[in-house]
């Protein structure tokens, strides 16, 4: 894909020392995503982050859904970057996409509207006797990576690559709607052409899918999904995008954003128990990964490390293709070897036994 | 079959590719007139149905030329053929021979 | 005898000069095209009469080839401006006794509304190369072939705050009817199909082309913007509007989109207002004295405009701005 216009939409990503914020969906969905968010950066690139167990949700999810109002909002988020202050950091990053709407839609707010800001810093100051100073670097945790993503191409131990054939991997990508239609300038490659997750999956080997329904978004909308009457136009949005990616016949999904990573997955299961339809190559659906989990995998780690036995969509399809070893008796095994509970079986993930990937290979 | 309480919403967009455009081509063969209206609305506001029932000629012809025909032919068994809207139409549509045409071509939708 | 500079070789600038020629005047005209001409040049046929674009320009040329009092300098731009002299880019200054501004127009580029995929998706194509394609009689797909369904978008970089051009540009309804017309003549069996906002056909004999466009030539008009353009997985492109007179969201693929792309103040024209106390207008275009009776005079003695300086026109207005400045040019030199 032609994608001339990326590079005029560039954004200052820090290097080092990040205060992290996490994000409510991630962190009970996909909690390995999280872990290992900080691993890598700690670890495998030698970063400094700080996971603070004093900070909270940013309350984006009732702001999103009218029941916490602007004010208030606006007094969490001034708190968490006193909480960052206080632990002597500057450069915020989010786990969540629609945290970091937030903070940059407020960060935007304070900047037209300086009363708000005032009012904001006396609200913290009465509620908590806190002060806060804005943070010199706001980024997603996908422009971090996105900023390392050389670097992590370098230490990679697999690539985004078929191992039987050696062709690149067929990937979709989805970013999420807080993370650059409010703000284009703030996300990497502007709204239209985003290159945040692009620029990974190019960096690893893979090859990015251009599909009609790219830019659509995934239907979780907080209060359309919330209430059950309206789940059926939320669902409605990722099955468009569904039927729209399947002729190109993707080996994954990745998301930005903790809801789209979720719902993404979550409305395969769904759409297969309503209707029958799976959007797979072998009957099963798309395995919907995070970018920590995508990130994960090249570096080496363990599908079961990374958490992917938490998807509703099975990985192993994906992981066989990759010819990543796992040990499939450890995948319902949690710490110190604890069993965690099975799923019950699923349309979406049967599909008959000579169609697996890795068997239908071996004949 | 799992029942979850609501289900998938059918999409309400025109499609171009799916519909059918046959007799939506044969309709403006017969009268290339049809394309010449410019939504004025003349023909809704002055209408004998229209202003009483949710009949809008405008709307279902447009949608016919689209493809979309399913309804069409029951809407327009709501024109009274009174010829209000013929005679204030600035583009000199024969909308009455519109209608006829419309339900003789549409009338298994 | 009398020297009075012309900036800008279009035929907005061709016409004030040959007038002024013709009145006794030495005239220079400044082009920074190796060619006299302007964007006329590029174009194919002249809505609504579809006459060849290359007859205007043969007509005018021939107008200024009469005398020897006309000196013409191309390749090269003016920068600062008085109503005595003009500085060119390399610095060299030249002395008049009046100027005349006949710089026209920029095209909008494409590009900047990303979400019509100019420069990303094949076969979304502007107005202009249309034309390029008509003139080199080779409208094709860019992988060859012909193109069995069209989309027409209007206004794009025209009526929209989101990058700065709330102006209309006012010949691009009418060009994008004429582009349709070719095409249907062309490619009798593809369909065409024309998204608009608004239709403004607003010169003699448009309204009776877009008649004719819709009733002689199916051409389809729906009246809703295209949100966004994307592949399909056959190669072509998928479009999004709303139907507006139907009140429903509507897409469809097509092969080939034409963008028309409107009229933008050129850059210079901030050195104009910036460093030549000349005033100019919200959208950038200069300020004529008065929108009545001082069209082509500006707000500085001795300087004055021709042509889509101004605002955006169609060729026969610049055309008849260029005799209308020149009047005026003499005018003010008989009373100085």
């Amino acid at each position: 894909m032609k994608r001339s216009s990326w590079t005029d939409y560039q954004k200052e990503v820090a290097d080092d020392n990040y205060y992290y914020a996490r994000s409510c969906i991630r962190q009970n969905f996909f909690p390995g995503s999280e872990k290992v968010f900080l691993d890598i950066l700690s670890k495998d690139l030698g970063r400094n982050i700080f996971d603070d167990p004093l900070h909270t949700s940013c309350t984006g999810i009732g702001y999103h859904s009218d029941v916490v109002p602007l004010e208030t909002i606006m007094t969490v988020v001034a708190r968490q970057f006193a909480l960052m202050n206080e632990a002597g950091y500057e450069n915020f990053t989010s786990s969540c996409i629609t945290s970091f709407g937030i903070y940059t839609e407020l960060l935007a707010t304070w900047e037209e509207f300086p009363e708000t800001e005032e009012r904001t810093r006396e609200n913290l100051y009465k509620a908590t006797g806190r002060e806060f100073k804005k943070p010199k670097n706001l980024a997603h945790t996908s422009d971090v990576i996105f900023h390392h993503r050389e670097e992590i191409a370098r230490k990679a131990k697999r690539k985004l690559i078929n191992a039987y054939t050696g062709e690149p991997l067929k990937v979709v990508e989805h970013i999420g709607c807080h993370y650059a239609k409010i703000f284009p300038k703030k996300g990497v490659g502007g709204s239209e052409f985003p290159y945040v997750l692009a620029g990974m999956v190019e960096s690893w080997g893979g090859e990015i899918v251009d599909y009609p329904e790219r830019r659509h978004c995934c239907g979780f909308g907080f209060r359309n999904y919330l209430v059950q009457a309206n789940r059926g136009y939320s669902i409605a949005n990722s099955h468009k995008k569904l039927e729209s990616m399947a002729p190109y016949k993707p080996d994954f999904i990745v998301c930005n954003c903790p809801g789209c990573s979720m719902f993404l997955d979550k409305w395969q299961y769904t759409i297969a128990e309503m209707d029958g339809t799976t959007y797979g190559q072998n009957g099963t659906g798309i395995p919907v990964l995070t970018y920590e989990e995508m990130a994960g995998l090249v570096l080496g780690y363990d599908p079961w490390e990374l958490g992917m036995q938490m998807h509703q969509v099975n990985v192993e399809p994906l992981l066989d293709k990759m010819g990543v070893e796992y040990d499939p008796a450890a995948k319902y095994l949690g710490r110190n070897g604890k069993f965690i509970g099975r799923p019950e079986q699923a349309l979406v993930n049967s599909c008959a036994e000579e169609s697996i990937y890795k068997t239908s290979r071996r004949r | 079959m799992i029942n979850f309480g609501f289900s998938i919403n059918r999409p309400r967009t025109i499609d171009i590719d799916r519909n059918n455009l046959r007799k939506s081509n044969e309709i403006i063969r017969e009268m290339p007139e049809l394309q010449a209206c410019i939504g004025c609305g003349s023909c809704t506001a002055t209408c004998t149905a229209g202003n009483l029932t949710e009949f809008n000629f405008r709307k279902v012809h447009t949608l016919v030329r689209r493809g979309e025909y399913q309804g069409a032919y029951e809407e327009m068994n709501k024109c009274m053929l009174c010829g209000k809207c013929r005679l204030v139409c600035p583009r000199g549509i024969n909308t009455r021979g519109i209608v006829m045409l419309i339900k003789r071509k549409l009338g298994d939708f | 005898m009398k020297h009075v500079i012309v900036i800008g070789g279009g035929v907005a600038g061709m016409q004030c000069a040959s007038e002024l020629l013709r009145q006794g005047l030495a005239v220079t005209i400044i082009e920074k095209e190796q060619d006299l001409g302007g964007k006329v040049r590029n174009w194919h046929k002249l809505f609504p009469t579809f006459t060849p674009a290359d007859e205007v320009l043969s007509a005018m040329r021939h107008r200024l080839k009469i005398s020897n009092n006309l000196k013409i300098r191309t390749g090269c731009q003016a920068t600062t401006i008085t109503a005595n002299s003009v500085t060119l880019c390399s610095g060299e200054e030249l002395k008049c006794d009046a100027t005349v501004i006949a710089t026209g127009f920029t095209l909008f580029d494409a590009q900047i509304k990303e979400e019509y995929g100019y420069g990303i998706y094949d076969n979304v194509i502007t107005s202009a190369e249309l034309e390029q394609m008509f003139n080199e009689n080779n409208v094709h797909l860019a992988h060859g072939g012909t193109p069995k369904r069209i989309a027409i978008l209007h206004c794009v970089g025209s009526r929209d705050e989101k990058v700065c051009q709330r102006h209309c540009s006012k010949v691009c309804c009418v060009t994008g009817v004429k582009q349709a017309i070719e095409l249907k003549k062309l490619f009798p069996a593809a369909d065409v199909f024309n998204f608009y906002m608004d239709i403004r056909m607003f010169g003699p004999g448009y309204e009776e082309m877009y008649r004719e466009a819709q009733t002689a030539y199916n051409v389809h008009f729906v009246r809703g913007r295209i949100s966004e353009v994307s592949p399909t997985f056959n190669s072509q492109l998928q479009i999004k509007a709303e139907d507006t007179l139907t009140g429903r969201p509507l897409k469809m693929s097509v092969d080939m989109l034409v963008l028309l792309i409107g009229m933008k103040s050129n850059e210079h024209n901030i050195t104009l207002r910036n460093e030549c106390n000349l005033l100019a207008q919200p959208s950038g275009f200069m300020q004529p004295q008065d929108s009545f009776i001082g069209n082509v005079t500006s707000n500085v003695d001795g300087i004055f405009y021709a042509g889509t300086i101004t605002a955006p026109k169609n060729v026969g207005e610049s055309i008849n701005e260029g005799t209308a400045a020149a009047r005026a040019v003499i005018e003010w030199l008989n009373k100085h």
